[in-house]
């Protein structure tokens, strides 16, 4: 019973799940960066329907096109991976697999997300 | 007669989401996870054709002829409706977060807002794809 801080103080901030607001916070970080990034991209489908080859290549090899795709990768995975964690909780009841789960998710978006960010630079930097 | 049995608790229970009549409001809310969860899956999608176009045209051809195949296809009008209706909806889940249309009569409005939104946006974006071509 060393802690001197008020139980008000040691709540205040953190929830059940221990990290207060910031998996909340950065949902909506997220959310607000890809408004503007997901019509980038509907709009680049759009334009880019029944286009060759080497026009989707020489599309990507745009640096303004690397850095909205690399950014539409990294946010997306990022924001869909805090979104499944959430479903996960809510549904899955069992503890092991509950955990089990969100690692695996998080596994694959970051392994997901790497390789698509690997594969824009190697064909914007020429591969 | 016989009293009726005491449930396990005393407290009051909350009927079962099935007693409930499905609502506008009820709808869109679970369509909000079920799109995002297929955005998710989505998302790898994407990543597959970024790796396919780096990998070279014969790869990348192989992707284009499932793509732009009929279930190709009907993945990509899927996903065209899952993104414009988690980006409306999103951006209404926004607004409620910064307290804004929190009435019920707001709550139906913005609700038909982001349906007709939707419809229109996921129709624009696939008649303007056709048109490009």
């Amino acid at each position: 019973m060393s802690d001197l801080r008020t139980p008000l103080a040691r709540a205040r901030g953190l929830g059940s799940a221990k990290d207060g607001t910031h998996h909340w916070w950065v949902q909506r970080l997220t959310a607000v960066a890809l408004v503007p990034l997901a019509i980038w991209f509907a709009a680049s489908l759009v334009m880019l329907s029944g286009a060759t080859y080497d026009q989707v290549g020489d599309w990507m090899e745009r640096p303004l096109v690397m850095t909205f795709l690399i950014l539409f990768v990294a946010v997306g995975m990022h924001h869909a991976q805090l979104g499944l964690q959430v479903v996960i909780e809510d549904y899955v009841h069992s503890e092991g697999l509950r955990i089990a789960s969100v690692m695996l998710v998080k596994f694959i978006a970051v392994l997901a997300g790497l390789g698509g960010i690997i594969a824009v630079l190697k064909v914007g930097l020429g591969g | 007669m016989p009293a009726p049995s005491r449930p396990a608790s005393s407290r009051p229970l909350s009927p079962h989401l099935q007693i409930y009549r499905p609502q506008l409001t009820t709808v869109l809310s679970i369509l909000h996870r079920a799109t995002g969860i297929v955005l998710s899956v989505g998302m790898l999608y994407l990543v597959l054709w970024l790796i396919c176009v780096a990998a070279g045209p014969r790869p990348y051809h192989a992707f284009l002829a499932f793509h732009t195949g009929v279930i190709g296809r009907l993945f990509l009008l899927g996903w065209t409706f899952c993104l414009f209706y988690h980006l409306c909806n999103g951006i209404r889940h926004l607004c409620w977060d910064s307290g804004w249309g929190f009435e019920l009569k707001s709550t139906y409005m913005s609700g038909w807002i982001v349906v007709g939104a939707t419809v229109v946006l996921t129709l624009v974006s696939w008649i303007a794809g056709y048109a490009v071509r």
